[in-house]
């Protein structure tokens, strides 16, 4: 019996630090929301200098909430889609927040001023903040942009309910034959179940 | 007991396969090679190039997931290219995979390896679809670039992050006795 106990410890041992040797190096994967989780609400600078809280819109049913940039050429490659999805789903109760986590003192091209001149070149249709302190995009989790997640309000939380990519061809939005964001609010819309709750994509990474 | 115990080793092992992943070796066949300046460039979907992450020989791999409008990685660019050359006679081989769209490989990808003076070996990946192939990768990669893996048969580790020069060389010298 106590051979067994012995033979379980050994084994138990063996088990975790083969895992923990996978786990070295990997500083971030452990943080922010998971699906289900409350997320939290803001107050972040928006390009127009007023300040955007997630409160201000007591009518949405959700939120598609997007970590994007100026610099980050993926963000650059989706801008035209995450217009489009401001476009579809904000009548439908589904606002884009868009949200700069970068600090601008690593990417020039993300600074304040830099936000508002593409924003106006681009013509957003929706929020385009700025996450000054580098605060929120932590408590999210996340590690790159574009990075989306999709909340939707229950009773007085936001739930996260998607988290990942746009869709699954970043090079050409007419070969995307997987609109992830898009059909998770399509099923939150109809009171389905999200059919793909996470995926990654490449991205840049958010720079402190 | 017998049977127990023999559960249990199976259960082990099965701990220590999937601490590393387990690549079939097939022959890598490249989309395309964009040749100019005298640089040959493969291009690979993620079928064909994951036969880079599974070599099964003696050699070291360190394999830098980048790109050249990525500055983080940029910045870290010229300590891989000094392992590369300061661990040549170690059995280390440095593996640049960019992630450039094909279509800037002789625009910005070649002009930059000539200017940078490159001489570690780089691919290009170029399959779109990167919520299909990251987590063949490594499970906890979000898909921020830089990212590096590094291995040797069947140990390996996985870093999403940047690195200094003393960082990658003491994570390098954990494969070398």
């Amino acid at each position: 019996m106590k051979s067994i106990r012995i033979i379980v410890a050994v084994a138990f041992m063996v088990l975790i630090s083969s895992f923990a040797i996978n786990q070295v190096g990997n500083s971030n994967s452990d943080s922010g929301y998971a699906i289900g989780d409350a997320a939290t609400d803001f107050k972040l600078r928006n390009i127009d200098d007023s300040f955007v809280s997630l409160s201000d819109y007591p009518e949405a049913k959700g939120f598609i909430i997007i970590f994007t940039c100026n610099h980050c050429p993926y963000s650059v490659a989706y801008e035209d889609r995450i217009i489009a999805l401001d476009q579809k789903y904000k009548s439908q109760g589904y606002p884009v927040v868009a949200i700069n986590p970068n600090n601008p003192k690593a990417y020039p091209e993300d600074s304040f001023e830099k936000m508002k001149e593409r924003a106006a070149s681009k013509q957003f249709t929706f929020p385009y903040l700025f996450d000054e302190d580098q605060t929120i995009y932590p408590q999210y989790g996340a590690t790159k942009t574009p990075h989306v997640y999709v909340l939707k309000k229950e009773n007085k939380a936001l739930r996260v309910k998607y988290i990942g990519a746009i869709d699954n061809n970043y090079k050409d939005a007419d070969k995307a034959d997987q609109k992830y964001v898009g059909n998770a609010v399509d099923a939150l819309l109809s009171g389905k179940a999200v059919p793909v709750e996470t995926t990654r994509a490449i991205g840049c990474s958010i720079k402190s | 007991m017998k049977k127990i115990s023999f559960a249990l080793s199976y259960l082990v092992l099965i701990g220590f396969l999937l601490s590393c992943k387990q690549k079939p070796a097939i022959i890598m066949d490249p989309i395309a090679i964009v040749e100019a300046k005298g640089y040959a460039i493969p291009v690979y979907d993620f079928e064909n190039f994951k036969v880079l992450l599974g070599k099964k020989d003696d050699k070291i791999r360190v394999v830098n997931f980048w790109a050249t409008w990525c500055k983080p990685c940029i910045e870290e660019m010229p300590y891989f290219e000094l392992v590369n050359s300061a661990y040549a006679d170690k059995n280390v081989e440095v593996i640049l995979v960019s992630l450039d769209v094909p279509s800037q490989i002789e625009s910005k990808l070649i002009p930059y390896l000539e200017r940078q003076n490159i001489q570690s070996q780089v691919v290009v990946l170029d399959d779109p679809d990167a919520n299909s192939w990251i987590p063949k990768v490594d499970e906890d990669w979000t898909g921020a670039i830089p990212a590096t893996y590094i291995y040797k048969g069947n140990e390996c580790y996985f870093y999403e992050q940047s690195f200094s020069y003393n960082e990658l060389e003491k994570e390098l010298k954990k494969f070398i006795p």
